[in-house]
């Protein structure tokens, strides 16, 4: 077993560790930890593929930013404390069914594949040298440009919706 | 670090002015007591006024803008007479706009400053998708154009109607949004590209593939979304009527505008070779729009919703326009007809809608059909307008109206679209049921209105009237220059 083998598997008990700690905890600040926990091991997965952007973008954007709102958001509106909502009578049924054919379906495809296209397409070193993100950066200032100083503009106007939107005048009423 | 490249400055310029307007205009704001906010109108206003002179001044210039590096041909803007014609437009809806908010926000108790920065967003979101020669710029300005919307539909946060219309429209606007986005994933697999000239000489070249053909499907359903076409005009009716008057009178007109727009560029530039696909969706888009608005509407009495059921049915007028987008010899008069039809549909509108503000009372009252009684006898300017605004609705000489749907008409039967034309007018016959109601009601039953004195309220009514009736004798300088903008596109 070479240690890339021993490192990956014992990755993937912990992402799917993770995964089924997210669904079954009752807590959601649990839930959304959990999910962090998932976040990083698969941004290490991209890591041993070769791939360190995705992985380090994964970790800012995913594990980083937006869990961070989640859980800013569960722990603001006190979801913890809420008592767990009503359950559809058939949800329980059906999500197994469901979770039976996706495993069954994943299965197959594993067993089925063609052995001769079995090899993981890896990026290529270039794709993935400091070169290839200053390109990516260049080409964001460059051709890309409107569109990344439209997106700022789209920013500034969420914010101030959010601002209208929740923001009290003095003496208004809750 | 590449030069500033003024090129690209001088095609998005009102496009860049209004932005900073935006911007300065919210900060100085902060700075404008409660009591005078109608400096901050005045200001938005004064900016649009601007842009629009910038506007007007690239008349018969024709660029495009911020091109990719050593690819003079792959563009993210692009300047010609069709986005002068747009955008002009779009900024006239933005001063009717902001001129028939002002008194309402202040009678209703919901002034704030923030309404008027959040239409100069949506506007310049507006102004971008009528430039757009991308794909990503699209949906960019999409999202620039609509989440302004959003917020606005909710502006009116006391009141509970508002609040869901807000909701409402958001959900759905983002339901619609991820179609449009995964339309566009899957043409840029198809393709290889997100911009417009490029995806159109790449699929011309290559036998049909399904991938596009599902992709700028999937553009079509989310862009149907935002013009509120049927079978996707649910979310219309509830959003219309539940947020703040002037925002619906805005959104009825701007988001219009500008969703055609899209349909147009991203069509016309890049799918032209699709139109034995897509020209029979349109077909039955455009038929069904203007059905199920029509019929749906004469069961309304509240007469915002009425309006809005009539937004969706003027939706299907303009879509049939654009059904024989793929033929080069009768799409540009056809398209110069929609133009032309989303000009006097646009005056109609704020004009009428201006008149159910002036009627509209603190807690959503006078909002039924029913409180027109005895406007005549009371106001009878304000009743002669409104009369003006519904004989144009339905297509009743003298009004723009009438003159809009004959050319309409006239190029969809140029285009061989009988059936379609048939039921244009049959349609419009019924639609005569639902508006005469608001007339009768005004001039045949006795009751007490009471409206609103504002002046600049009273100037938009008395405006657009005057407009719809005036350009209808004079109708073709218009025309032709619609007809001028969209030759070069084909």
């Amino acid at each position: 077993m070479s240690p890339e083998l021993i490192l990956f598997l014992v990755l993937s008990l912990v992402a799917i560790a993770a995964a089924i700690g997210m669904l079954i905890s009752p807590n959601p600040v649990y839930s959304a930890l959990f999910l962090v926990i998932n976040f990083s091991t698969v941004a290490v997965f991209y890591l041993i593929l070769g791939a360190p952007f995705i992985a380090m973008a994964q970790i800012t954007i995913y594990a980083g930013a937006i869990m961070v709102l989640f859980l800013f958001v569960i722990m603001l509106l006190g979801a913890e404390k809420l008592a767990p909502g009503k359950v559809l009578p058939y949800q329980k049924p059906l999500a197994i069914g469901l979770a039976i054919v996706l495993m069954v379906e994943s299965v197959y495809a594993v067993l089925a594949r063609n052995p001769s296209d079995a090899e993981i397409i890896v990026p290529t070193e270039a794709a993935n040298s400091i070169d290839a993100m200053r390109d990516l950066g260049i080409m964001l200032f460059s051709d890309y440009l409107l569109p990344f100083e439209v997106t700022s503009i789209l920013l500034l106007v969420a914010m101030i919706g959010a601002i209208v939107l929740t923001k009290r005048a003095k003496g208004e009423q809750e | 670090m590449p030069p500033i490249n003024f090129n690209d400055i001088e095609v998005l310029l009102p496009l860049i002015i209004l932005v900073i307007w935006a911007c300065l205009l919210l900060l100085v704001d902060l700075f404008i007591p409660k009591k005078h906010k109608w400096l901050t109108a005045l200001l938005a206003a004064f900016g649009l006024a601007l842009t629009l002179g910038f506007t007007l001044s690239q008349l018969g210039s024709e660029s495009n803008g911020f091109c990719a590096t050593g690819k003079p041909s792959i563009c993210m803007v692009v300047l010609d007479g069709f986005s002068v014609l747009v955008n002009a437009l779009l900024l006239l809806t933005g001063l009717l706009g902001v001129a028939l908010a002002y008194g309402y926000l202040k009678r209703m108790g919901i002034e704030r400053g923030e309404y008027y920065t959040l239409m100069l967003f949506s506007i310049s979101g507006m102004m971008l998708m009528a430039q757009a020669s991308d794909l990503i710029i699209v949906f960019l300005a999409l999202e620039l154009l609509s989440l302004p919307l959003y917020v606005l539909s909710a502006f009116a946060r006391s009141n509970s109607d508002s609040q869901e219309a807000g909701l409402k429209y958001f959900l759905l606007g983002a339901f619609s949004s991820g179609f449009i986005l995964y339309g566009i994933a899957l043409v840029y697999g198809a393709t290889g590209s997100t911009s417009l000239s490029q995806i159109f000489e790449i699929a011309s070249v290559g036998t049909s593939s399904l991938l596009l053909t599902i992709g700028a499907a999937l553009i079509l359903v989310g862009l149907g979304f935002k013009v509120a076409a049927v079978p996707f005009h649910m979310w219309t009716p509830d959003v219309y009527q539940g947020a703040p008057t002037p925002v619906t009178a805005f959104m009825t007109a701007g988001a219009k505008i500008a969703g055609f727009a899209a349909l147009l560029r991203v069509f016309g530039s890049a799918f032209p070779n699709l139109s034995e696909d897509i020209t029979p969706i349109l077909w039955a888009l455009s038929a069904a729009t203007m059905i199920v608005g029509n019929l749906l509407a004469i069961a309304q009495t509240n007469i915002k919703r009425m309006l809005a059921y009539s937004s969706i049915a003027h939706t299907g007028y303009i879509l049939m326009a654009f059904v024989p987008y793929g033929n080069p010899e009768v799409a540009p008069v056809s398209i110069a007809a929609g133009l032309f039809y989303l000009f006097a549909y646009t005056i109609t509108n704020f004009g009428a809608w201006g008149v159910v503000i002036a009627l509209e009372q603190k807690e959503s009252k006078g909002l039924q059909i029913s409180d027109y009684a005895g406007l005549r006898r009371k106001y009878p300017v304000l009743a002669g307008a409104m009369t003006v605004f519904m004989f144009s609705l339905i297509g009743f000489p003298p009004t723009l109206g009438m003159v809009g749907k004959f050319y309409l008409f006239r190029a969809v039967l140029s285009g061989g679209y009988t059936g379609l034309a048939i039921i244009g007018v049959v349609t419009s016959l019924v639609s005569a049921f639902y508006y005469l109601r608001v007339v009768v009601n005004m001039y045949m039953f006795a009751g007490e209105p009471k409206t609103d004195n504002e002046f600049w309220l009273r100037f938009t009514i008395a405006g657009a009237a005057l407009v719809t009736v005036v350009f209808s004798l004079v109708p073709q300088g218009l025309f032709a220059w619609a007809s001028r903008a969209v030759l070069k596109l084909f």
